[in-house]
């Protein structure tokens, strides 16, 4: 069964159609990358994922649950955001800028949502985060503060905070965009460990090397809808669509 | 010259001016921080989505931004126990009315301040927030606070000083705060330098402790670990 469907999804910012009826889902433990020219509706895309913005129409479903749009996909009205912070349980994102906490600590940015959403007692918090900082390698940083990481590490605890929230889907807004070209790389190693251990994965990326060792699929994303989607083999060697085509020489 | 320091040295220590400086030090704490409360109420309705609320701020701010607070403190003090009869009574204190008056005038202030404060919280923090599960009040507590009150430090410290000598307006409406004590004693002895000496030098001493405050504040929020502090001062 898919853990997450997309179906049929719009979105408009005002008279901007940004999603063009997409559809699209993912199994339990896959990892999909999504790619495409900036502008194409990637990042919106993960947003409404992530409940972050309402979509116009269409549903997306997680686990089979409702938790965007309307059953039958008609025009859907904005959910409060009460509601939405608990729908948002299950879900990570990390994204492109970090977005760190820079009042925080790395282990108390990592601790935050464990006290203040999930009710974790502090100590108990403390050490679960300690531990997924540990786990991206980040284990004699932790009472650094953001301003005193590199960008390396400071998405690897924007990658602890999200994680250490035990989601079932992680959503990635090209991770590692932000990134000077030598620090990229301890980034997508994180991310390739977490896709080794079954977690699924949404990511939208430029790493052509990471999708091709990583992904299931390759999505290809422009002007808000999906062109093709294959295997990453066949999507770098041989596209069937010709803006992929065109895409990929720019890219490779 | 004319000055006799034993008058001065006297004025100094004297339980007038002792007790002036309380008055004028509490009334500007107290009138302060009721404007940062009021000015944060009205900061969020401007810059939400309720276009009741967002008028309701708009409105306020125009309005006390523009009366002169000299014209407000007689505004609350006489006119408004004669539009209200149940205020003309032992409770309506001048302190009562001046806390008031310069509370709702420094309310409008703050607004703006803590406005572009909120503004400059950069965006992608609500975002990063809201993914984690946060409901808007966790955001507001646990991540836009935070970060707004060390944007708003240097300017609420200036408000601050401006209000310590704001209250010396509260003179017009008999409140016994610094200037009036000061103001007393000139009245009775015509000594004008002794007197205007001493409350000079306690307006000094309140505001340089005020800017030590200030600054310990500042370095609380300077968000380097520990580590790093200690090495910054074993430099």
């Amino acid at each position: 069964m898919s853990l997450i469907d997309v179906e049929k999804v719009e979105k408009y910012y005002g008279d901007n159609h940004i999603l063009k009826g997409v559809d699209f889902s993912i199994n339990a433990g896959q990892v999909k990358a999504i790619m495409g020219p900036s502008g194409s509706g990637k990042s919106t895309l993960l947003r409404l994922i992530a409940l972050l913005e309402p979509v116009h129409s269409g549903k997306i479903l997680f686990n089979g649950e409702l938790i965007a749009g309307n059953a039958d996909g008609s025009r859907a009205k904005p959910e409060s955001e009460k509601v939405l912070a608990l729908r948002r349980r299950g879900i990570g994102m990390v994204f492109q800028k970090f977005n760190l906490f820079p009042h925080l600590s790395a282990v108390e940015n990592v601790m935050c949502a464990l006290t203040t959403v999930q009710g974790v007692d502090k100590k108990d918090a403390r050490e679960q985060s300690i531990h997924m900082l540990e786990r991206v390698g980040l284990g004699d940083r932790t009472t650094f503060f953001p301003s005193e990481l590199s960008g390396g590490q400071q998405q690897r605890v924007a990658i602890a905070r999200a994680l250490v929230l035990a989601p079932q889907l992680m959503l990635f807004d090209e991770p590692t965009s932000a990134l000077d070209p030598e620090l990229v790389r301890e980034v997508l190693k994180v991310m390739e460990k977490l896709a080794e251990d079954g977690m699924t994965m949404l990511v939208v990326t430029h790493e052509v090397g990471f999708a091709r060792r990583v992904a299931n699929e390759v999505l290809m994303f422009d002007q808000g809808e999906i062109v093709e989607a294959l295997p990453p083999d066949q999507f770098f060697t041989n596209p069937g669509h010709e803006r992929t085509k065109k895409f990929l020489e720019h890219v490779q | 010259m004319d000055f006799e320091s034993d008058l001065f040295f006297e004025v100094l220590v004297s339980d007038a001016f002792i007790k002036g400086a309380a008055i004028s030090l509490s009334l500007a704490t107290l009138s302060q921080l009721l404007a940062i409360f009021f000015g944060f109420f009205l900061a969020t309705f401007r810059l939400g989505k309720n276009p009741v609320l967002k008028s309701f701020a708009g409105v306020y701010i125009w309005l006390f931004r523009a009366i002169p607070a000299l014209l407000l403190l007689l505004i609350v003090w006489n006119a408004l126990p004669q539009l209200i009869p149940s205020l003309r009574q032992e409770w309506y204190s001048p302190f009562l009315a001046a806390l008031l008056a310069l509370s709702l005038l420094e309310g409008a202030y703050m607004a703006e301040i803590l406005r572009s404060a909120i503004m400059s919280v950069d965006d992608g923090q609500a975002l990063a927030a809201r993914a984690l599960g946060m409901t808007p009040r966790q955001v507001m507590r646990k991540v836009i606070i935070p970060q707004l009150t060390r944007i708003a430090i240097p300017p609420t410290a200036n408000e601050y000083i401006g209000m310590i000598k704001y209250t010396s307006l509260a003179s017009v409406i008999s409140l016994q705060e610094l200037l009036t004590r000061a103001g007393n004693g000139v009245s009775a002895t015509f000594r004008f330098v002794e007197y205007y000496a001493a409350a000079l030098i306690y307006y000094l001493v309140i505001v340089s402790v005020l800017m030590v405050l200030q600054s310990r504040l500042e370095k609380r929020y300077a968000w380097i670990s520990t580590v790093k502090k200690s090495e910054k001062v074993s430099k």
